[in-house]
């Protein structure tokens, strides 16, 4: 019982590094402070232009395979890998 | 015929085939193969069958003609349409996988003890993906009726019939192998002419490379700093940082992200899987193969709208003539999604972003995909791949979407509280005869599309947004969350965004620019009915958090069962066995 709410609060401390990061990126490079990263350029894309059409998504990808190796990971940890 | 035509019929004829084959091939023989393909596709089939299954008409064909005229504002759906997955993959698809039932009013019901949280679960899925349908069958109609000169009606009935065929037949098995070849069919349709026009633009064959490059004339001039400038000398806002406004752009994200992580045709797909591990990989790979199409997007919106300033104006101040103007100009004239009305009397075309003196009176931001090759100059076989292209995005999603309510109504409604007693031959006799009607109303419905449905494909995220996600995220992290709580969280939540919407009903159902238009004065802090779903999500929780407090908790076999979806392995909750 105690491994399975440690399991529970590993995953949430993952859960919530990959979601900070997902609204980082998104709403933060995208949208809130994109004039300020416009000021930037990588090639012929203002940078925060780029995050808003290009970057976020590829982060996203990023995310979501992280965080399932991790979590496969974890489950290995606590021996509680489905068949 | 013509050649063009020749073409057309011989690709959206061959893939035609291709999906009845596979509908007869992979038919379903039991009511696990029907709702969940029996449990055995694997992560990477299921990742590409998401992919078809999420990319609509709307993906496909509407969303880089937004972004080509809203420029940076567009990124609002790159972002709001694959930021869900994140979502998804994180919070809900791996517990739910764990809990094992085919559909998601089953596992609302389960989780909150109660048959009225299922019904409730049911009519939030249905009104959300019936919204959704009617965009996919105008999608079918319109594809066909501007391709092949078939009758709007008629395309219709063609559309019906091939969906019909295979969804009937093979259920959720049939649907996820058609949709592997529609997710085949679509990508190629869409990078193909954006790979030739990259590189007749920028001399690079990678869209996403080719928009931040220079242009190839020799000029140096980056392509993107080229169109802010043209756009600017017009009177349009700069493409690079023309926003829809701060608060705006932040809830319409957030609730087409919100709303794809509560779109129950997508969370079912993920039913279909093995195992909890397969869950988390194939939400990795539906975006994967999702990312293929929406990073390639802002290149072909910008690419488009750089091309049809150049065709009208190629150099400052010498305007196309509209008597030299080219087939594709004629062809789209014809279809009433182009028009020009010479103002001036000169005979040349003058596009601007001033009304009085804007001679290009409607230019549809549907047509950028769609005349995109032909505008390229790219060779007809090219166009004809990208009709069939587009009838595979909108019949893979209307398919998903059907399966989504028929397996609600005859699982869910019929099974689940009506006839509980009913056998599985019966239920899935019944499966069949449910997607047979829903078929017809979708048929019905795009044939005579009522007023409300007129406007978007992106209310229906609002009300999944606004419902069905919030229902499942405290399902699955809040233990105590109660069945009273949940079900007044879920009625308010839909309630307030389905009141803000038909309060603007005058407003948004104008097409064409309304996005941008001057209405704010109504708008809550400018937010758009649209964008709306956000704030009703955030009702819902605090409706339920509200109740949860005043009626106290979910009672402890419950806070087990969560107990028990929360680790991936041990005894699955129900009958349905992998």
């Amino acid at each position: 019982m105690e491994d399975k709410q440690s399991y529970w609060s590993e995953n949430l401390r993952l859960i919530f590094i990959c979601l900070a990061i997902w609204f980082v990126v998104s709403f933060g490079f995208g949208l809130l402070f994109v004039e300020q990263l416009n000021e930037f350029r990588l090639g012929g894309y203002k940078l925060g232009f780029w995050f808003a059409q290009q970057g976020s998504i590829y982060t996203f990808v990023g995310l979501i395979f992280w965080y399932g190796k991790k979590m496969n990971d974890l489950d290995k940890k606590y021996n509680v890998e489905d068949a | 015929m013509d050649e063009l035509k020749l073409y057309t019929w011989i690709a959206v004829g061959g893939t035609f085939a291709l999906y009845f084959f596979i509908a007869w091939w992979a038919r379903a023989g039991s009511t696990s193969e029907f709702y969940a393909a029996g449990g055995g596709i694997t992560p990477l089939q299921n990742g590409m069958a998401i992919g078809a299954d999420w990319m609509s008409a709307a993906s496909f064909i509407s969303m880089a003609g937004l972004i080509a005229f809203l420029g940076y504002g567009g990124s609002v759906f790159l972002m709001g349409w694959t930021g869900g997955y994140v979502l998804l993959a994180l919070c809900l698809a791996p517990y739910m996988r764990k809990h094992g039932k085919f559909t998601v009013p089953e596992f609302i019901g389960d989780r909150y003890y109660s048959k009225t949280a299922r019904i409730v679960a049911v009519v939030c899925l249905i009104i959300a993906s019936l919204t959704y349908i009617i965009g996919q069958m105008k999608g079918v109609g319109v594809a066909f009726s501007m391709f092949l000169e078939v009758e709007y009606d008629m395309g219709l009935y063609i559309g019906m019939a091939v969906v019909f065929v295979y969804a009937t037949l093979g259920g959720m098995k049939g649907i996820t192998y058609t949709q592997i070849a529609q997710y085949c069919v679509l990508i190629t349709a869409y990078t193909i002419p954006a790979v030739f026009i990259s590189l007749q633009l920028t001399g690079n064959p990678i869209p996403q490379l080719g928009l931040g490059s220079t242009l190839a004339d020799g000029s140096g001039v980056y392509l993107l700093d080229k169109l802010d400038q043209v756009v600017a000398e017009l009177g349009f806002k700069e493409y690079t940082t023309s926003t829809l406004g701060d608060v705006e752009m932040f809830a319409y994200t957030l609730s087409l992200m919100i709303g794809t992580a509560g779109l129950p045709h997508v969370i079912m797909r993920f039913f279909t899987v093995p195992s909890v591990k397969a869950a988390r990989q194939s939400a990795g790979y539906a975006l994967v193969f999702i990312a293929l199409l929406y990073t390639v997007a802002p290149a072909v919106g910008a690419m488009a709208r750089l091309n049809l300033m150049n065709t009208i104006e190629p150099a400052a101040g010498q305007n196309l003539e509209y008597a030299e103007r080219p087939q594709w100009f004629k062809d789209w004239e014809r279809t009433g999604l182009l028009a020009f009305e010479d103002k001036n009397g000169d005979g040349k075309i003058k596009y601007t972003a001033d009304k009085a003196t804007n001679e290009m009176v409607k230019v549809d931001r549907d047509i950028m995909v769609l005349a995109n090759p032909a505008i390229a100059n790219l060779p007809n076989w090219v166009i004809a791949l990208v009709a069939a292209g587009g009838l595979a995005a909108a019949l893979s999603t209307a398919a998903g979407l059907l399966l989504a309510i028929s397996s609600a109504i005859s699982h869910d409604l019929m099974k689940g509280v009506l006839v509980p007693d009913m056998d599985e031959k019966t239920e899935l006799r019944a499966s069949r005869i449910v997607m047979t009607i829903s078929v017809c109303v979708a048929g019905y419905l795009g044939l005579n599309p009522p007023g409300f449905a007129a406007g978007t494909v992106a209310l229906a995220f609002g009300l999944a947004a606004s419902s069905i996600f919030p229902a499942l995220m405290m399902g699955i992290f809040s233990k105590k969350m109660s069945s009273k709580a949940a079900i007044s969280g879920m009625c308010s939540g839909i309630g307030v965004t389905m009141l803000y919407v038909f309060q603007h009903k005058g407003i948004m159902f104008i097409p064409g620019t309304s996005f941008l238009g001057g209405m704010e004065p109504n708008w809550f802090f400018g937010i758009s009915p649209n964008a709306f779903g956000s704030v009703g999500a955030f009702v819902n929780f605090a409706v339920a958090f509200i109740v949860l407090r005043a009626t106290g908790p979910a009672p402890s076999h419950i806070q087990n069962l969560v107990t028990n979806f929360r680790t991936p392995h041990g005894e699955v909750a129900g009958a349905h066995s992998h």
